[in-house]
C-alpha cells in the first residue's frame, strides 16, 4: 500500500510497558495491524517477542560454523605443510606427517576461530558498537536496562502515519507514549 | 675500590711500599730504541715482551696505568691482564696478542691414515710429572694451544692420556698464575733479579757454595741432570734436594733393600695371565707407566681371549678404580697388607714368613696356587705407599715366579739422581734451622705446605738468609720468600724428561711464555752461566754435545716432532734379588695423648688434583673421583661398618688425632673400604693456591709427619656433623640400598649385565637374556613392512663403551671438558645437581658394603634413533640428523628443559645460570673455536664431537676422488683420550668397521633396551674371572 | 534465560526441605538491578575492602621483584636442576590453569544444562577463569630458560624458515592456552554487555556513564539483538565446553605424552579435568562465601549454590580419588619395575609425606561434605575449600617432583628442594589473583544482571 512517503520528521513513536506479557502482546498487535519496521525492547531476552516481530532465524550460527571450519582446516594446513613441505625434519624417528600430533592445533584454531568469529559476527549483525541512537533521546527509554519494556514503531514504516499510529499505539494500553526525534 | 684492595695487598705483600710503584722516568728514546728494534724480523714477537720488561716500560706502565700495572695478580681485576698487554702493544704500535716462540718448532705433520686428528696442527711434546715424562701431542689453533691428547707413536702413552695431562691445558691459560717476578712483593725485572743475585752467589763460590741449597722436584731431564752437574762443580758443597710430597721412597728403599741398589721396576702386563697387587693403584692417572699398563691390562682384559683372559687379584687398603677391576678383592688396611704379603711370599719360597689371618687364608692359598700354576705369566705390583718390605718381597716374589725378564723388568732409574727423599729434605731442614745456609733457591714445589708437618720447614727456611723462590704460583711458599721468579708452564718452555721406560721426551714450546717467565733451565743456567740463555739453546746445546757424529740437525729435527729420541729406552738390567727375609717393619708408631690411637690413619695422593700442585685447576677439582665419585672435596674415606660402630653419619666431621696434630675432615662412608681405618687425600686445605684452590677441603699434610708417610694411626672424634658433599652420582647401589624393604629391586633395569668367564663362555649371549623385545606395532604410526622410517644410508655413526676395559680413570670426561669447552659450576652448584660434563662414569657397587664388586659405566648422550627428548621440544632445537646423530642447535633453544626430563639417561646439561667466563682474556685464547660457546639458558649435550665429524666429512669430500670418511678418521675426544681404548667411534654403515664389529659381539647391548629408544651408543657386557676354587668370594 | 513456568516455581520453592532457593524472597526486576549495580556504583570503598587490596598490591610487588631478579639472573635461583628440570613454576601452572576450570564449567556447561542457579555466580566464576589463566600463563614464559624468546612458540614466518615443533605438548599448550583465554574473555565481555548498559544508565558521573557507555556498544535491548545475543551466548557455552576439557587434557599431554615413569599414563586426561573442576570449585566457595558475606547477597548467592559447589566437589574429588587409585593400580598391573618403583617411592620415598597428605586433603578430608549439615555451614565450606586447593597443588608437586627425581637411572636421581624465590613466585600470582578479583567487584557488576532477572517469575510471558 504506497503512500505518498512523507521524510518524517521523527524516528517513531515508543510505547513504554510495565511487563513482558504486555509488551510481546502489544508487538503481535502491532504485527497483525501490518506494522514491520518497528522493535521491541527489553531488559532481558524474551523469545516471544523477537517471535513477534516476525525474526526468527538469526545468521549468527552459519558464521561461528564457518569460523570454526575455517580455524580446523588452516591449523591442519599449516602444521602439514610445515613439517611435510616447508621443512621436513626426523623428530625422534617420527614420520613427518605426523598426524595424530597435530589433531589438537587444529581443534584449538576450530575453536578459537569459531568463537573469535561468533562474537564479531554478532556484533557486526546488531550493527553495534552503535554510541548513538535516537531512542536515547527517550527520557523514560534509559529504564529499558531496569525493569521497563518498550515497542517502537519507527517513521520509516511505510504504514506509519504519526495520527493513525499514535491511534493504534493507545489502543495497546502503554504506560506511556512518546516521539522519538532524530 | 680496586685501588683499595690494591692498597691493602700491596702493605700486606711489600713492608715498603714505594718499592712496588717504580719510581724514576722513561726516557722516550728508550722506548725508540726498543721500538726500532722490534721492527726488525722474527726477532720482533719476542721483543715486545723485551719491550714490556724494561724498567722504563714499567715506569710509565705505573704513570700511564697504575692501577692496571700493580693490580695485576689481584682476584678482582684479571681483565686488565690483557687491557694491559694491548697496552704495550699498542705503544710498540702494534696490536696482537698471540705469540709464537722464536725457535723453529716442528709441526707434528705425518698423520697415518687410521688416524687423522681433527684440527689443524698438532706438536708432540711431552708433560713432565713428578720425574716422569707424560708424552702428548698439543693441538694448536692459530697459535694457541688448545687441547692435549696423548701421542700414539710414544711408547709411555699410545695415544691414550691421563686426567693431569687433559687438564694441563687449563694450567697454562689460569689466570691465577704467578705473572710477574717481585722482591719482596713489589714488582721487579729479570735483570733486576739477575743482578741482584749476582753479589750472594758470588759470595757463595767463595766458600764453594757451602751456604746453598737448591730444592726441586725430582729430576729425569738429562739437561737439568747436567745443569746439576754443573751446580755441583761451580758450588761443591752446596746440596741440590729432590722431594716431592707424594714421593717413591718406599720402592726406592725396597730395591735397596732387594738388590741394594736403585732400580725401576717395569711390567708387561700383556704377557701377564695373572696380576697380583699389593696396594698397587696401577691404573690410576699419575702411576709411573700407567697409560700403558692401562692399554695392556684392558688387552688382556678381553674375554673373547678365553681362557688366556688375566685373572686380577688386588689386595688393597683405600678402595681404587684398580681394585675395582678386579675379579678378587680383598679390602685389608693398609698395615696389614705387609702381613699378608709376607704369608704369601713364604707359601712362594721368596721369605717372608708369618701367616695369613684365618680369614684371609683359603684367599692366599688359592691365589698362591693359583700364580704358581702361572709360574712366568704372573706378576705381583705393590703400591707405591706400602713399606719397603713389600716392595723387597714383591720383587722376591717375581724372581720366585719367573716373572723377571717376562712381565717384570729391571732398569736404571728413570729419575737421574735418585735419592731419599724424606732424609734429603730432613738434613736440608736441619741445616737451615742450624743456620748453615745462606742463600736457599726452591725450583718448584711448595715446601711450606706440603713438607712433613714434624718438619716445620717454614720456621727452618725463615733463617735463611737469602730465599728464592721459583714457580709458577705465588703460593704458600711465596709468602716466605724474598725473591719470586715466576716460571713457565711446560707448553711454554723447551726442556726434556724421561718417561717411565726411560724413553727421553722432548718438550716444545707452543707459545712463547704468556707472563714472560723462565723455564727452569734457564733460571738455573743463570746460577751457573749467563742469564740471558734461551732455554731452546740450552736443551739443544746439551743435546748436541752427547751426540757423537751422525747428522745433529736431522735427529734433533726428528726427535721434536716426533717428541721423543727414538731407542732411548732403558735396556733390561739383570739384577737379582737378595736372599733372606727384611726384618718386619714395626706397625705404625702408636701415641697419641691420651689414650691409644684406635684407628689407621691412610694418606693417599687425591686422584684428581694429586698432590695440591693441581688444586687450582677446576676441571680436575670438578671431575667426580673415580671411586667415590665426589668433587670438590677431600673427604675422609670409612668404611660404612665402622662409621656404624662409631655412631658416625656421612657429613659427620672428626677431628682427626695423628700424635697430637689435629685436623677436621668430613666423613663419607666408602663401600669396600677396610674396617677400623680411614683414608685422608692430600693436597686440599690450600690458603694461597689460587681462587680455585683456596678454601676447598682440608690439609692432610698438617697431620702427616716424615716417619708415617702413608700409614699413620691415630684418633677420631666426632666435633660436627652436616658437612654437605658435592656427589654428581645420585644412588651407587645396584642390589643393596637404603631403599625402603620390598622396594622394586634395582638390578631388574639391568644397567649392568654381568656373567663370569666361564658363564661367559658357555653362554656368550648372556647380556640379552632377560631382555623383552619391543613389539614393532607399538606405535602409533604404520611404520612400512616393518622397514624402519628413516634409513641413514650415508653415514651412521655409533658408538660402543667396552665396560670390561673401563678402568674408571675418568680421562674421558676431562678430555670432553676440554674439547667442548664445558664450563664449570663449582661445588654449590654441583650439590644441586647442576654439574655440566657431558660425560659422566657411573660407578655402581653390588654386593654389600663391605666388600662390594664395582662397575664402571661412562654415560655420553645415547644418541637414540627415537629421541624422547626431539620429541617434546616445543622449538626443534634439538633434531636428528641425515646421519643419526641426536643434534643439539644451542641457538634454537629457549631452555624449557623438556628434553632432559625425557631423557631417560639425564646425560643433558641445562645452564642453569651464566656460567661460561666470557671476560677473562686467558680463557677466550684456551676455548676450542670449532665449538660454540654456550650461555645462560640453554641446553647442551654430548654431541659425539660432532665438530670432528665435520672435519673428517669435510675432508673425505675434498679428497680427489671423493672419498667416505674411512674407518678411525673421525675420533672423538673421550675416546682418544681413553687410556684402556675402551670406547670405540665409527660408521655403523661401513660393516668392517671396528664399531661396526663390536656390536656384531654377543657382548653388545643398550642400556634401558625395553623404552625402544635404539641408542647409538651401546655397552659391552662385564665378564669377570674370578678364581673357580674362590666362587663364594664376591667378583 | 527464559524458562518454563514450573521450573521458574521450583527455583523459587524448596524442593526438599535441605534444599534452598536460589532467589532469596522479595525480588524484582529494579530491586535486583539496583542491589548489584550500587554494590559497584555507590556503596563507599570498605576498609576491609582496601586492606584485601593492599595485601594483594603487596605480593604483587614481590612478584615483580622476583621476576625481575629472575630474568636478571636465571631459572638457576630456582631449585630446579638436573634431573629435576620442573619445579613450582610448571605446578603452579597446572594448579592455577585448573582453578580456572570451574568458571568456564559453571558459565558455560551448567549454561547448556539449563542449570540457571549458576545465573548468580557465574559472572564472577568467569572473571576469576581469567584472572586464573592470567596467572597461569605467566609461568610458561617464566620458566624457560630464556623467556625473552618465548615468542619462539609461535608460528610466524622467519627469515629462517624455522617453526614450532607441533609434535610437542608444550606447542599444543601454547595453542590450548590462549585459545582458552581468549575465548573466556569474549564470552566474560560478551555477557557483560548488557549490565555495561544498565550501569551506563545507572551511573551518575559523566566519566563513569562514558566509559561505561563506551564498553556497552550502545546496547539497547533490541529484541532482535536479544534473538542474536542469545544464539552466540549458547554457541559460545558450546564449544567453550569441548575447550575446556580440552585444555586440562593438553596440560596432562605435558605429562602423559612423555615417557618418564609416574607421567606416562593414559588416565590422565579425564584425572586431570576432574581434579581441575574439583579445584576450580573450591576456589569457587573461596571467593563467593566472603563476597556475598560482605556485599549481603545472601539473597542472590544463596546457600542452594554453595551446596551445589560442594556437591560437584564431592563427585569431582571422587574422581580424582579414582584415578589415585588406579594410578598405583596400573603401576602394579603393567608389569613395569619403573612404574612399580614409582609407586613404591611415592609411597614411602624421600616426598612421600607429600603424597600422604595429598591423599588426605584431597580424598578423605572432603568426604565430610556427604554431611548435609556440613554443606549448609558457610565456615565448614570454606576450610575444606582451602583444604582441597592446597591438597590439588600437592597432587601436582607430587606427580612433577616425585616422579622425576628418581626416574630410570639410579645413577642420576636427585633431590629437589625450592628456594625462597619460588615460594615467592607463588606467593606473587595469589596476590595478583586476589587485586585482580577485588577489583574486578569494584568497577563491575559481580553478578550477571540480566540472567537475575529472568529467574524472576515477571519475566515469564503469560500466556492468554
Amino acid at each position: 500500500m504506497s503512500h505518498p512517503a512523507l521524510s518524517p520528521a521523527i524516528y517513531g513513536l515508543i510505547a513504554e510497558f510495565d511487563t513482558s506479557t504486555e509488551l510481546v502482546e502489544a508487538t503481535r498487535a502491532a504485527y497483525a495491524a501490518g506494522y514491520r519496521k518497528m522493535d521491541a525492547y527489553s531488559p532481558f531476552p524474551i523469545e516471544e517477542a523477537s517471535d513477534a516481530l516476525g525474526f526468527h532465524k538469526s545468521r549468527v550460527p552459519l558464521v561461528v560454523l564457518m569460523g570454526g571450519l575455517l580455524g580446523g582446516l588452516s591449523g591442519f594446513a599449516l602444521q602439514y605443510w610445515i613439517n611435510v613441505i616447508a621443512y621436513p625434519l626426523n623428530i625422534g624417528g617420527k614420520p613427518y606427517d605426523s598426524w595424530p600430533a597435530f589433531i589438537v592445533p587444529s581443534f584449538e584454531m576450530t575453536i578459537l576461530f569459531a568463537g573469535l568469529s561468533g562474537v564479531f559476527g554478532m556484533f557486526a549483525l546488531n550493527g553495534l558498537p552503535m554510541p548513538y541512537h535516537p531512542l536515547f533521546h527517550v527520557e523514560q527509554f534509559s529504564r529499558v536496562t531496569r525493569d521497563k519494556f518498550f515497542l517502537c514503531v519507527e517513521a520509516a514504516d511505510p504504514k506509519f502515519d504519526i495520527v493513525d499510529t499514535q491511534r493504534f499505539m493507545e489502543s495497546l494500553k502503554p504506560v506511556s507514549i512518546a516521539e522519538v526525534p532524530h | 675500590m680496586i685501588f683499595d684492595n690494591l692498597t691493602r695487598r700491596m702493605e700486606k705483600e711489600s713492608p715498603n711500599k714505594s718499592e712496588a710503584i717504580c719510581p724514576g722516568k722513561l726516557e722516550l728514546a728508550e722506548v725508540k730504541e726498543k721500538l726500532a728494534l722490534a721492527k726488525s724480523g722474527p726477532q720482533y714477537w719476542r721483543s715486545l715482551e723485551e719491550l714490556a720488561q724494561t724498567d722504563g716500560f714499567y715506569e710509565m706502565m705505573h704513570r700511564e696505568f697504575p692501577r692496571q700495572a700493580s693490580v695485576w695478580p689481584e682476584a678482582s681485576s684479571r681483565r686488565d691482564f690483557l687491557k694491559l698487554m694491548s697496552a704495550s702493544l699498542a705503544l710498540a704500535g702494534l696490536s696482537a696478542c698471540v705469540k709464537q716462540p722464536v725457535e723453529p718448532i716442528v709441526p707434528y705433520v705425518r698423520q697415518p691414515d687410521e688416524m687423522v686428528l681433527g684440527k689443524p696442527l698438532f706438536f708432540a711434546s711431552a708433560m713432565p710429572f713428578g720425574a716422569y715424562a707424560t708424552p702428548v701431542l698439543v693441538e694448536s689453533h692459530e697459535g694457541r694451544p688448545t687441547k692435549i691428547e696423548g701421542n700414539p707413536d710414544h711408547p709411555a702413552s699410545l695415544g691414550g692420556s691421563d686426567v693431569f695431562a687433559q687438564a694441563s691445558i687449563l694450567d697454562m691459560y689460569d689466570p691465577d698464575r704467578s705473572q710477574t717476578i717481585t722482591y719482596r712483593g713489589g714488582l721487579s725485572t729479570w735483570s733486576e733479579f739477575a743482578a741482584a743475585i749476582k753479589g750472594p752467589l758470588n759470595s757463595q763460590r767463595a766458600m764453594n757454595g757451602n751456604g746453598l741449597r737448591i730444592l726441586s722436584r725430582p729430576v729425569s731431564s738429562p739437561t737439568m741432570a747436567s745443569l746439576m752437574d754443573a751446580v755441583q762443580a761451580t758450588y761443591p758443597e752446596s746440596k741440590w734436594v729432590q722431594y716431592e710430597p707424594v714421593n717413591r721412597d718406599n720402592v726406592r728403599a725396597g730395591s735397596q733393600l732387594a738388590f741394594g741398589q736403585f732400580v725401576e721396576t717395569r711390567y708387561n702386563l700383556d704377557k701377564a695371565d695373572i696380576i697380583l697387587s699389593l696396594d698397587g693403584d696401577f691404573l690410576s692417572s699419575g702411576f709411573p707407566g700407567f697409560l700403558s699398563y692401562a692399554r695392556s691390562f684392558a688387552a688382556r682384559r678381553n674375554p673373547d681371549l678365553k681362557e688366556k683372559m688375566s685373572r686380577f687379584y688386588s689386595i688393597e687398603s683405600t678402595p681404587t678404580n684398580t681394585g675395582g677391576k678386579a675379579d678378587h678383592h680383598l679390602p685389608v688396611r693398609a698395615s696389614e697388607v705387609e702381613q699378608l704379603t709376607r704369608a704369601i711370599a713364604a707359601s712362594l719360597g721368596a721369605g717372608g714368613g708369618e701367616t695369613a689371618k684365618p680369614e684371609h687364608q683359603k684367599v692366599v692359598a688359592a691365589l698362591v696356587k693359583d700364580l704358581q700354576a702361572h709360574k712366568g705369566a704372573a706378576v705381583v705390583i705393590p703400591g707405591d705407599n706400602q713399606t719397603p718390605a713389600v716392595h723387597a718381597l714383591a720383587h722376591a716374589m717375581n724372581q720366585a715366579l719367573g716373572a723377571v725378564g717376562n712381565t717384570v723388568i729391571y732398569t736404571d732409574t728413570v729419575e737421574a739422581k735418585p735419592t731419599m727423599q724424606v732424609a734429603a729434605m730432613q738434613e736440608l731442614v736441619a741445616d737451615m734451622t742450624a743456620g748453615k745456609v745462606d742463600l736457599l733457591i726452591i725450583l718448584g714445589g711448595n715446601p711450606v705446605y706440603e713438607a712433613p708437618a714434624d718438619f716445620e720447614f717454614a720456621k727452618a727456611m725463615d733463617k735463611v738468609l737469602l730465599r728464592v723462590q721459583y714457580g709458577l704460583y705465588k703460593d704458600e711458599t711465596y709468602d716466605h720468600v724474598h725473591w719470586h721468579v715466576n716460571g713457565t708452564h711446560y707448553l711454554e718452555q723447551w726442556g726434556d724428561s724421561r718417561a717411565f721406560d726411560g724413553t727421553v721426551s722432548l718438550t716444545q714450546p707452543l707459545v712463547a711464555p704468556l707472563y714472560d717467565g723462565k723455564s727452569p733451565y734457564e733460571f738455573i743456567f743463570s746460577l751457573v752461566g749467563s742469564s740471558e740463555v734461551a732455554g731452546y739453546t740450552i736443551v739443544r746445546d746439551y743435546w748436541q754435545g752427547t751426540m757423537t757424529g751422525g747428522d745433529f740437525d736431522a735427529a734433533w729435527r726428528k726427535a721434536v716432532h716426533d717428541g721423543f729420541f727414538a731407542k732411548t729406552a732403558f735396556p733390561a738390567k739383570s739384577v737379582s734379588a737378595r736372599g733372606g727375609i727384611p726384618a718386619p717393619t714395626p706397625a705404625p708408631t702408636a701415641g697419641g695423648k691420651g689414650g691409644a690411637p684406635d684407628m689407621e690413619v691412610i694418606f693417599r695422593r687425591d686422584a684428581m688434583i694429586y698432590d695440591g700442585s693441581r688444586a687450582n685447576n677446576a676441571w680436575l677439582q670438578e671431575t667426580p673421583k673415580p671411586v667415590s665419585n665426589l668433587c670438590w672435596d677431600n673427604a675422609v674415606l670409612i668404611s660404612p661398618t665402622t662409621a656404624k660402630k662409631r655412631g658416625l653419619a656421612t657429613g659427620d666431621v672428626i677431628e682427626i688425632d695423628v700424635n697430637g696434630r689435629k685436623v677436621n675432615g668430613p666423613i663419607w662412608p666408602q663401600p669396600g673400604h677396610p674396617n677400623d681405618a680411614i683414608t685422608v687425600f692430600l693436597g686440599y686445605g690450600r690458603t694461597k693456591g689460587g681462587r680455585v684452590a683456596d678454601g676447598v677441603g682440608f690439609d692432610a699434610y698438617q697431620i702427616r709427619t716424615s716417619d708415617a708417610q702413608w700409614t699413620a694411626s691415630g684418633k677420631i672424634t666426632r666435633v660436627g656433623s652436616g658437612y654437605g658433599f658435592a656427589d654428581p652420582q645420585g644412588f651407587q647401589y645396584i642390589d643393596y640400598s637404603d631403599l625402603p624393604k620390598g622396594t622394586e629391586p634395582l638390578k631388574n633395569r639391568h644397567i649392568i649385565r654381568k656373567a663370569t668367564l666361564e658363564d661367559f663362555i658357555k653362554n656368550p649371549n648372556f647380556a640379552h637374556e632377560q631382555e623383552e623385545p619391543v613389539p614393532p606395532e607399538l606405535t602409533l604410526y604404520t611404520t612400512t613392512s616393518g622397514e624402519p622410517l628413516y634409513r641413514y644410508t650415508e653415514l651412521k655413526w655409533g658408538m660402543t663403551i667396552d665396560m670390561n676395559s673401563c678402568i674408571g680413570c675418568k680421562t674421558c670426561i676431562v678430555a670432553c671438558q676440554a674439547e667442548n669447552n664445558i664450563p664449570v659450576v663449582g661445588k654449590e652448584q654441583t650439590m644441586r645437581g647442576r654439574q655440566m660434563q657431558w660425560l659422566r662414569v657411573d660407578v655402581y657397587y653390588e654386593g654389600g658394603t663391605e666388600n662390594p664388586a664395582m662397575f664402571y659405566q661412562p654415560v655420553p648422550c645415547q644418541q637414540c634413533e627415537n629421541a624422547p627428548c626431539e620429541v617434546v621440544c616445543p622449538v626443534g632445537a634439538t633434531v636428528h640428523s641425515t646421519e643419526g646423530l641426536n643434534d643439539m642447535v644451542y641457538n634454537r633453544c629457549v631452555g624449557t628443559r623438556y628434553c632432559s626430563n625425557n631423557c631417560p639417561y639425564k646425560v643433558r646439561r641445562f645452564n642453569f645460570l651464566l656460567w661460561q667466563d666470557w671476560t677473562t682474556p686467558q680463557y677466550k685464547m684456551m676455548r676450542n673455536p670449532e665449538v660454540s660457546i654456550r650461555s645462560r639458558g640453554v641446553m647442551e649435550k654430548c654431541t659425539y664431537c660432532i665438530q670432528r665429524i665435520t672435519q673428517g666429512r669435510l675432508a673425505a669430500e675434498k679428497a680427489t676422488p671423493p672419498r667416505s670418511v674411512t674407518d678411525g678418521e673421525v675420533v672423538t675426544a673421550c675416546q682418544q683420550a681413553c687410556p684402556a681404548g675402551a670406547i670405540v667411534f665409527g660408521n655403523l654403515n661401513d660393516k668392517e668397521s671396528r664399531v661396526s664389529r663390536i656390536k656384531a659381539q654377543p657382548r653388545n647391548y643398550s642400556l634401558l633396551e625395553d623404552l625402544n629408544t635404539r641408542p647409538r651408543t651401546t655397552y659391552l657386557a662385564v665378564v669377570r674371572n674370578p678364581n673357580p676354587e674362590l666362587e663364594s668370594e664376591p667378583s | 534465560m527464559s524458562q518454563g513456568p514450573e521450573e521458574k516455581t521450583a527455583l523459587l520453592e524448596t524442593p526438599w526441605p535441605d534444599e534452598p532457593p536460589v532467589l532469596g524472597p522479595g525480588q524484582s526486576f529494579g530491586s535486583m538491578t539496583d542491589q548489584i549495580s550500587d554494590a559497584v556504583l555507590t556503596r563507599p570503598i570498605g576498609l576491609g575492602w582496601l586492606g584485601g587490596l593492599a595485601i594483594g598490591m603487596a605480593l604483587l610487588a614481590l612478584l615483580g621483584a622476583a621476576v625481575t631478579y629472575l630474568f636478571l639472573v636465571g631459572v638457576g635461583i630456582w631449585g630446579i636442576e638436573i634431573p629435576v628440570g620442573w619445579g613450582f613454576a610448571i605446578i603452579n601452572f597446572v594448579w592455577w590453569i585448573g582453578i580456572g576450570h570451574a568458571g568456564t564449567l559453571i558459565s558455560a556447561i551448567l549454561l547448556l544444562l539449563k542449570q540457571s542457579w549458576r545465573n548468580s555466580i557465574n559472572r564472577f566464576a568467569e572473571a576469576m577463569t581469567l584472572f586464573a589463566v592470567a596467572c597461569a600463563g605467566m609461568f610458561p614464559v617464566l620458566h624457560m630458560g630464556r623467556p625473552w624468546l618465548a615468542y619462539w612458540m609461535f608460528p610466524y614466518p622467519n627469515s629462517m624458515a624455522i617453526w614450532p615443533q607441533f609434535r610437542s605438548p608444550l606447542i599444543w599448550d601454547v595453542f590450548a592456552v590462549s585459545t582458552y583465554a581468549t575465548i573466556s574473555a569474549v564470552f566474560w565481555y560478551v555477557g557483560l554487555v548488557p549490565d555495561l548498559a544498565t550501569m551506563r544508565e545507572k551511573a551518575t558521573h559523566p566519566y563513569t556513564r562514558m566509559v561505561y557507555g563506551l564498553l556497552a556498544m550502545g546496547w539497547r535491548g533490541s529484541a532482535r539483538h536479544w534473538k542474536r545475543y542469545e544464539a552466540l551466548y549458547i554457541l559460545l557455552a558450546g564449544i567453550a565446553t569441548p575447550l575446556v576439557l580440552s585444555v586440562h587434557t593438553v596440560v596432562s599431554f605435558d605429562f602423559a605424552i612423555s615417557i618418564v615413569p609416574g607421567w606416562h599414563t593414559t588416565i590422565f586426561p579425564p584425572y586431570f579435568v576432574a581434579g581441575a573442576i574439583y579445584s576450580g570449585f573450591a576456589m569457587v566457595l573461596v571467593l563467593a562465601i566472603p563476597i556475598r558475606h560482605f556485599y549481603g547477597l545472601q539473597n542472590m548467592i544463596t546457600m542452594r549454590h554453595l551446596q551445589n559447589s560442594a556437591k560437584v566437589m564431592l563427585a569431582t574429588g571422587l574422581i580424582v580419588g579414582y584415578g589415585y587409585f588406579f594410578e598405583a593400580f596400573i603401576a602394579f598391573y603393567s608389569g613395569s619395575t619403573y612404574e612399580r618403583f614409582m609407586m613404591q617411592n611415592r609411597w614411602f620415598g624421600p616426598y612421600a609425606v607429600f603424597y600422604w597428605s595429598l591423599i588426605l586433603f584431597n580424598l578423605v578430608i572432603p568426604q565430610v561434605l556427604w554431611v548435609p549439615k556440613i554443606r549448609a555451614n558457610t565456615a565448614w565450606l570454606f576450610l575444606i575449600s582451602l583444604v582441597i586447593l592446597v591438597g590439588m597443588w600437592l597432587e601436582r608437586f607430587i606427580i612433577i617432583i616425585t616422579s622425576l627425581s628418581r626416574d630410570f637411572l639410579p645413577s642420576s636421581w636427585g633431590h629437589y628442594v625450592p628456594t625462597r624465590w619460588d615460594y615467592a613466585v607463588l606467593a606473587g600470582t595469589l596476590g595478583f589473583f586476589t587485586a585482580a578479583m577485588l577489583i574486578f567487584i569494584r568497577i563491575m557488576p559481580a553478578i550477571s544482571i540480566f540472567e537475575m532477572r529472568t529467574l524472576l517469575p515477571e519475566s515469564e510471558v503469560k500466556a492468554k
